[in-house]
């Protein structure tokens, strides 16, 4: 038995850790067990890959299986890292379609977890630019979905948690780039209602992302800095910044965590320092376009190994919601201030505007979506049981890859598509036979 | 136009073999993959084919089926520049003291087939007047110890043959390189533990290799500083001490 947690570092749960050599072990591995879940590189926040008794390690499903230059058609197997996938491309001129904040996963938890990018009022999440994937179902057999064929199947899949079957390989196009820039532009907004307005004002833009200042208390409630983007062309380059490289390299990690921090390091003065030089550095740079590379505009926390560790031995939650565009301005207003209120600060808070969903237990819907992290602490799990109410009052939903803590209430409220999803888990026999800790809480 | 310098790696399914070939892809060489199985060597071929745009193609091979071995190295399509072998089977210690199959299977595929074939293609550079040879050998080659002896006396074997093979072909200008990995985090040594500071990745011992075999010409190398002095260390005890110790 191995002690495992998502990348919160909370809960932790007891499981059987095994893996997969090769896809064509999958079928028997899933054969001989029961209460079991794919687990990619451990990223969720919470206990969605955590099995329930056992737990199947993909990391060795690391092989890239065919590209094609012409049409940026790439099939992988699932254990791929998203990191591999950009340090192999990006050179060539290839971007994926969406990536999410982080470049440490795998292209099978992509999936499962149908993760969005700053594009998806664009594209939509990762699940829509899937054409094909190889699914190990738990009668042992394995099928090929897509979105013509086993089509159902496909739609539960994408965002379906790893719970219709172990995603075995998938197939997607990469986008061409000219260069590995982002043309970035800040605006400030001096609060959320400015905020909301800036990231629907810059709806036109491939990228957008707002980052709050969470500690900004009252008229400034919800001050933030927009962040949108474009993949910069050769053109761009050479006028911004003339000589550069083209493809700037993916650079490795330079600082880490070492230490589990002790918890005064997060406490309200440093938070606020913290947070008013970033704020500051974005005021100086707002108003004119410039450079980044890809890497940091993307994954800017990769930069940091570890830091997860910043919350400490007992972990972090991070609370993503999605609140229906109608609802948004007072909803995400009315969280935003109950969180500062207790001023267990997150350092920033990321909002961002979602297009329509795809999968029938996607998290994205249009909207907008608000995600901070939060120390795990009595206070803060019964708080977020207020914010809960408060988001299923205004028609939203929670981010199942984020979650380690809602109720099976609130994840019911907000999935309208759960009982097809449950009806198909049944007819392919992954009830009780794909489980997850996540979805044992959530009755899945 | 320079011609594209090719290496057969052999043991092309293991994990420090993948890394090994993908990192001579990397730098520009045609890698030719030698492996038993088909399915798994293809996987690594196309994978490696795919992430340094690269020219990789698959050649059926048994270590222990001796006897082919020259019928094996005719039928490849060019005789490579760099002949890497990275085949090893650890085996399980306590099964090898009883069973005489078990502890056959480990000699053989640690000493027996790697020496031969690495000594047939010692005869064709030879004849070439051209070529590197890399055997990985093992720590474990370095003194005999309880725990792992039948594994141990055979790569000692095989670091025996090798210093051979390059004290007698060094003046016809074939290099000879013995690596000596340390632990490596594989699939050979998945659910160990591991002490850290000794533990390789796959990928640190292929850079090992390139770097040893191609850019500095180097003739033993521990992929980690640390266990040459470890392995001074253990060798430099006296054995009516040794024999009492159980490291």
């Amino acid at each position: 038995m191995t002690e495992l947690s998502g990348w919160g570092r909370y809960p932790r749960h007891e499981t059987e850790l095994i893996s997969a050599g090769t896809p064509a072990a999958i079928p028997s591995l899933l054969a001989e067990r029961t209460g079991l879940i794919a687990r990619g590189r451990g990223r969720a926040y919470g206990d969605a890959a955590i099995g329930d008794q056992t737990t199947l390690g993909s990391c060795q499903l690391n092989r890239m299986r065919s590209f094609d230059p012409v049409s940026g058609r790439l099939t992988v197997e699932a254990g791929v890292q998203l990191a591999d996938i950009l340090a192999v491309f990006v050179p060539r001129g290839f971007f994926p379609p969406v990536v999410p904040g982080t470049k440490f996963v795998t292209v099978g938890g992509m999936i499962a977890a149908d993760v969005h990018g700053k594009n998806h009022h664009r594209v939509g999440g990762f699940g829509n630019h899937v054409e094909e994937m190889t699914l190990a179902l738990p009668s042992g057999e394995t099928v090929v979905c897509s979105r013509s064929r086993n089509t159902e199947l496909f739609e539960a899949t994408v965002g379906g948690m790893g719970l219709t079957g172990v995603i075995v390989e998938a197939t997607f196009c990469l986008r061409p780039i000219e260069t590995g820039w982002m043309r970035q532009h800040t605006v400030v907004a001096g609060n959320l209602d400015e905020a909301i307005s800036a990231l629907s004002a810059s709806a036109s833009a491939s990228y957008s992302v707002a980052w709050i200042d969470c500690l900004a208390l009252g008229p400034s409630l919800g001050r933030s800095l927009i962040y949108a983007a474009e993949h910069a062309s050769v053109r761009h380059v050479e006028s911004l910044r003339p000589g550069a490289e083209l493809f700037p390299s993916s650079r490795r990690g330079r600082v880490s965590v070492p230490i589990d921090l002790p918890p005064f390091a997060l406490g309200r003065v440093s938070v606020s320092a913290f947070n008013e030089l970033y704020f500051r550095a974005g005021v100086i740079t707002s108003g004119y376009p410039f450079l980044v590379p890809w890497d940091p505009y993307f994954f800017p926390l990769d930069g940091i190994g570890d830091w997860n560790r910043i919350y400490g031995r007992r972990g972090f939650v991070q609370y993503q919601c999605v609140i229906p565009i109608s609802a948004a301005r007072s909803t995400l207003g009315e969280i935003l201030e109950r969180i500062t209120r207790v001023g267990t600060g997150s350092f920033l808070a990321v909002l961002k505007q979602l297009g329509p969903s795809s999968g029938l237990l996607s998290f994205p819907r249009e909207g907008y979506t608000l995600a901070l992290d939060l120390p795990v602490s009595r206070d803060v799990l019964q708080l977020l049981n207020e914010l809960d109410e408060i988001v299923v009052a205004a028609g939203g939903r929670l981010y199942l890859a984020k979650d380690a803590r809602q109720s099976p209430e609130t994840f019911m409220a907000g999935y309208p598509h759960l009982a097809r999803f449950q009806d198909l888990r049944r007819a392919l026999g992954a009830d009780g036979h794909l489980v997850s800790k996540l979805s044992a809480r959530l009755n899945i | 136009m320079q011609v594209q310098k090719s290496v057969l790696i052999v043991g092309g399914t293991s994990d420090i073999g993948r890394a090994t070939a993908l990192a001579y892809a990397q730098a520009g060489w045609r890698v030719l993959l030698a492996a038993r199985n088909e399915d798994a060597a293809r996987r690594n071929a196309d994978d490696i084919a795919i992430r340094a745009e690269g020219n990789v193609s698959v050649h059926l091979l048994d270590i222990l089926e001796t006897t082919g071995f020259s019928a094996f190295v005719d039928s490849l399509p060019v005789l490579p520049d760099t002949v890497v072998c990275v085949v090893g089977e650890l085996g399980d210690q306590a099964q090898a003291q009883v069973d005489l199959s078990h502890a056959t299977l480990v000699l053989r595929t640690n000493f027996e087939g790697p020496a031969l074939l690495l000594g047939l293609f010692a005869e064709r550079f030879a004849a070439r007047g051209s070529g590197t040879l890399v055997g990985v050998s093992s720590v474990a080659g370095d003194r005999g110890r309880a725990s792992n002896y039948v594994y141990g006396s055979a790569k000692a074997g095989f670091t025996a043959f090798l210093s051979g093979l390059r004290n007698r072909l060094a003046p016809a200008g074939i290099k000879v390189v013995t690596t000596k990995p340390g632990f490596v985090r594989t699939r050979m040594t998945a659910g160990m533990k591991l002490p850290l500071v000794l533990t390789a990745e796959p990928d640190e011992v292929a850079r090992a290799i390139i770097a040893a075999a191609e850019l500095k010409g180097r003739d033993v190398v521990y992929v980690r500083g640390i266990w040459w002095m470890v392995m001074t260390i253990i060798c430099g005890i006296p054995e009516r001490i040794f024999k009492r110790l159980r490291i």
